[in-house]
């Protein structure tokens, strides 16, 4: 299997031409002023405004490598870093014939060509630009993590094409573990054949359906048999949100309450998607589902959704944490916080998961969908840890994105008025706020007072 | 001896090939053959070792190692005289037979010789193999002039190097009288011209050959001037042609090349044919060209790789324009680069066009700074570009020759930002492909 590579970034449209990354650049690299010796560079001069710096992509299949008569260059199989060797460079420059986007150049300073290296890990330019208009991506590292473990699902499964759950599954049993117990209640997680088809689970850890009422008190059972007689087995909830916030509220409730050690994961799609589109508490105002239809007197949804993620924080959970599969780091870190937490006592995380089918967008932007919903603060990204005290934002924004991005993405929003769309403007605006005093405030009690 | 996958040739197109072929099928035995003693390298790199810029044993492309990693049989030594395409299999020079399922002939060109009367009975070096270099290099050592035939890309690079030795070189055009006459036109010419002259290089263009003499081991070469010029070392570079010799009656059907298709398939059955031994589709027009450049030896043998490893995605990829399978040939756009004397040129697509065809030039020359560039537009599409020490990315420009980009509006824009625009013009198609797809 290949390797998974970490990656330099650019976002054009955030970039404001400064020049600082090419100044970097030059200073890592050539320890000079000139920007000449710049391996990453700010297009300029241009009659409108546009900017965005150019540099080697670190191609998969690099014509630089397949041109060069010298064999100065190479795609170093470990990192992904095309690298360049001067002693063996002739500097006939065939390889900017090669690449078509010019990500290696001529340095007639240095009479030699030159080209991104990622500065071996740590790239410079990514560290003094100011609008992050370049980030240096690792998530190459989860999948590498990952992928020296055990893949604990079975290879084939039936959820709808662009689902978010298999990439979800897939991470979440792997980094859990074989030494788990998974329960997963009615709902599009045994709908794709998580518990099974004709007899045989579709997942190598034993997995059972419990009710869409009981998961939770069902899976304290399981825990406490098994720490009765000395095991200690990781017990693991992938539930919707049905059974997580609606039906299987009760029993959720409970066990966080009697601070059970359990995991339990929430794939928020916000609806019943597994039974037809049914509307739930989750279910943000407005929205179209088949129960809250668009017509001439319904509008979609006329409640707002309830906010699950605080609700759980004041079970006083040992673990509190909101994630989207588009931050895999991110979720990795929280997971791995999870499974700590859940030895203690009970550990929530809610994942927002949209759904191409019930939400009516392309399935290839299922990604992009939990991105925009991070970046106008439709689903911050926040952790909890009851021990350390610590309420954070774990991808603070602070400069939201346009609310519109968000829902103009999705058919489920597309009926929305003005004053629809305002009254989400105005839900999100004061969760962020609530949000944003606690992690002010802090989590903790007052001490002076008592 | 028995082989799945043969490849005739171990330089860039049979390199490129036989990676592919690993990509498709792991396992399939593959055999390589090379007529040298030495490992893969590419003919491009010899006048650099002449010249003493890199050792020879840094340059070769791949090593034992990796042909025993991907399961490669790496035979040096090997000459093909004959290929009997009936019975598939391969004669070699030493005697043995190879039988394959499938053939690809990468054998790359042979130096042309000019038919100057005395030329073929004289003692006269060529720069096509590793060997060549080192005998060039042998009887450098002990030589004090030289004279180079050829101001092509190997005659002239032959003359800096030869000179960077510190012989005396005599530097004498071939049949046109330019230099470097496929890639640059006569005011860009002049300046390189002009830089071998200011380095040392006797160059006249007025000079042709009339016929060579030798004599004890030297040779004289007579110009039509009548002029005589005695030498020690005679170094012909005026041209390449595709090594061909073994055809044979494979029934494999060759022109100047061998005649493929737009997946390197020649006439006959399981064998191809890419770099430049193959004669191939031409980006402009009908007719099947010859193009002797690199990067277009590593894209055919990428193409032929993955249609011999019959991997199927090259027919199911279908292209949106004319059906076309998306994998396959589209045609060689003519490019390449030339340094001398630590200048830097390129020259890409229709580089010598002129106005008189019908073409747009914006040009811009600086000859006491001996800088060039020269832009070629048809329409609003940009076809051509050379540039002599200027900044810009030669690898952009042809990709927005080749994906035929419409400059529109920006046209003007363009000629007088390149550097900025182009790369922009790539960035935002690249990802306005990444959009469209998304």
């Amino acid at each position: 299997m290949g390797n998974a590579y970490n990656t330099l970034v650019v976002y054009p449209e955030k970039c404001n031409g400064c020049g600082e990354c090419e100044k970097a650049c030059a200073k890592a690299k050539a320890d000079s002023t000139d920007i000449v010796h710049s391996r990453i560079k700010v297009l300029k001069n241009l009659e409108d405004e546009y900017f965005g710096p150019v540099v080697c992509m670190q191609c998969g299949e690099p014509s630089c490598v397949k041109s060069c008569p010298a064999g100065a260059l190479t795609k170093n199989p470990e990192t992904g870093v095309v690298e360049w060797d001067e002693d063996k460079c002739v500097s006939c420059t065939i390889c900017t014939l090669g690449c078509p986007y010019g990500g290696i150049y001529y340095n007639p300073l240095m009479s030699n060509v030159m080209k991104c290296d990622h500065c071996g890990g740590d790239p410079e330019c990514v560290k003094v630009c100011e609008p992050k208009a370049i980030e240096y991506k690792t998530e190459a590292n989860v999948y590498k993590d990952q992928g020296e473990r055990e893949d604990l699902f079975a290879p084939g499964l039936a959820a709808c094409l662009g689902c978010n759950m298999e990439i979800l599954i897939r991470h979440t049993l792997r980094h859990v573990g074989p030494n788990t117990v998974l329960a997963a209640p009615p709902g599009c997680v045994p709908g794709i054949a998580v518990v099974g088809i004709n007899g045989f689970t579709g997942t190598k850890v034993p997995s059972f359906h419990p009710l869409l009422t009981n998961t939770a008190s069902m899976l304290a059972g399981v825990r406490r048999y098994y720490k009765h007689i000395g095991r200690d087995v990781q017990v693991l909830a992938l539930a919707g949100d049905g059974g997580a916030a609606d039906v299987g509220f009760q029993s959720l409730s409970g066990a966080a309450e009697r601070g059970e050690e359990v995991l339990f994961v929430c794939i928020d799609n916000e609806g019943y998607m597994n039974t037809g589109m049914q509307r739930s508490g989750t279910t943000p105002y407005g929205s179209w589902t088949s129960t809250t239809p668009v017509g001439s007197s319904l509008p979609g949804k006329s409640g707002d959704q309830k906010y699950m993620p605080l609700i759980m924080l004041m079970h006083n959970c040992e673990y509190v944490a909101t994630a989207v599969m588009a931050y895999m780091e991110d979720y990795h870190e929280k997971l791995e916080k999870a499974i700590q937490a859940s030895k203690k006592g009970f550990a929530y995380l809610h994942v927002f998961s949209p759904c191409t089918t019930g939400w009516r967008y392309p399935q290839e932007k299922t990604m992009e969908v939990q991105r925009q919903a991070v970046a106008t603060n439709t689903f911050p990204l926040w952790e909890y840890e009851r021990e350390a005290e610590k309420f954070a934002f774990t991808h603070p924004v602070d400069n939201p994105t346009s609310m519109e991005d968000y829902i103009g993405m999705l058919g489920k929003f597309r009926h929305l008025s003005k004053e629809q769309i305002d009254h989400h403007r105005n839900t999100v605006a004061t969760r962020i706020n609530l949000l944003k005093a606690i992690a002010e405030e802090g989590i903790k009690p007052l001490k002076a007072a008592v | 001896m028995q082989t799945k996958y043969l490849i005739i040739g171990s330089s860039h197109a049979g390199l490129t090939a036989a990676e592919e072929i690993r990509v498709h099928d792991a396992g399939g035995s593959l055999t390589m053959l090379t007529m040298e003693d030495c490992l893969p390298y590419s003919p491009t790199i010899l006048p650099y070792i002449v010249e003493g810029k890199v050792e020879e044993k840094l340059i070769y492309l791949r090593d034992e190692k990796y042909f025993q990693e991907k399961n490669i049989n790496f035979l040096k030594g090997k000459k093909v005289v004959n290929i009997d395409a009936k019975a598939s299999k391969v004669s070699l020079a030493d005697g043995s037979e190879i039988a394959y399922e499938k053939l690809l002939v990468a054998t790359g060109g042979n130096p042309t010789v000019p038919p100057v009367p005395g030329l073929k009975e004289a003692n006269y070096l060529v720069l096509q193999t590793m060997e060549d270099a080192r005998k060039i290099n042998e009887v450098a050592k002990n030589a004090k002039h030289a004279v180079v035939m050829g101001t092509g890309l190997v005659g002239m690079h032959a003359a800096e190097a030869l000179g960077k030795k510190g012989l005396q070189v005599e530097l004498i055009r071939g049949r046109r009288r330019a230099v470097l006459p496929n890639y640059f036109d006569s005011d860009a010419g002049k300046l390189i011209h002009q830089v071998f002259l200011d380095n040392g290089i006797n160059c006249d263009l007025d000079k042709h050959v009339k016929e060579v003499e030798s004599a004890n081991g030297k040779s004289k070469v007579v110009l039509d001037s009548g002029e005589a010029l005695e030498t020690d070392l005679l170094v012909v570079g005026t041209g390449v042609k595709p090594r061909i010799d073994f055809l044979g009656d494979s029934g494999i059907q060759a022109d100047k090349g061998i005649l493929v298709d737009n997946m390197m398939k020649t006439s006959v059955e399981n064998v191809w044919a890419a770099g430049d031994v193959a004669q191939a589709a031409d980006f402009y027009g009908k007719e099947k060209v010859l193009t002797g450049i690199l990067p277009d030896a590593s894209d055919q043998g990428k193409i032929a790789g993955l249609d011999m490893a019959g991997d199927k995605a090259v027919n199911l990829a279908f292209d949106e324009i004319g059906g076309q399978a998306a994998l396959s040939y589209r045609g060689g756009v003519s490019m390449n680069t030339f340094n001398f004397y630590g200048n830097k040129s390129f020259s890409v697509g229709l580089s010598l066009a002129n106005e008189e065809d019908g073409y747009e030039i914006d040009t811009m020359s600086l000859p006491t700074s001996c800088m060039y560039q020269k832009l070629v537009f048809d329409g609003d599409f940009l076809v051509g570009a050379v540039g002599i020490n200027v900044t810009l990315d030669p690898g952009i420009l042809v990709n927005i020759i080749r994906l035929k980009i419409d400059l529109k509006d920006k046209k003007a824009e363009f000629a007088s930002n390149p550097l900025d625009m182009s790369r922009r013009i790539m960035w935002d198609s690249w990802r306005g492909a990444i959009n469209t797809a998304g």
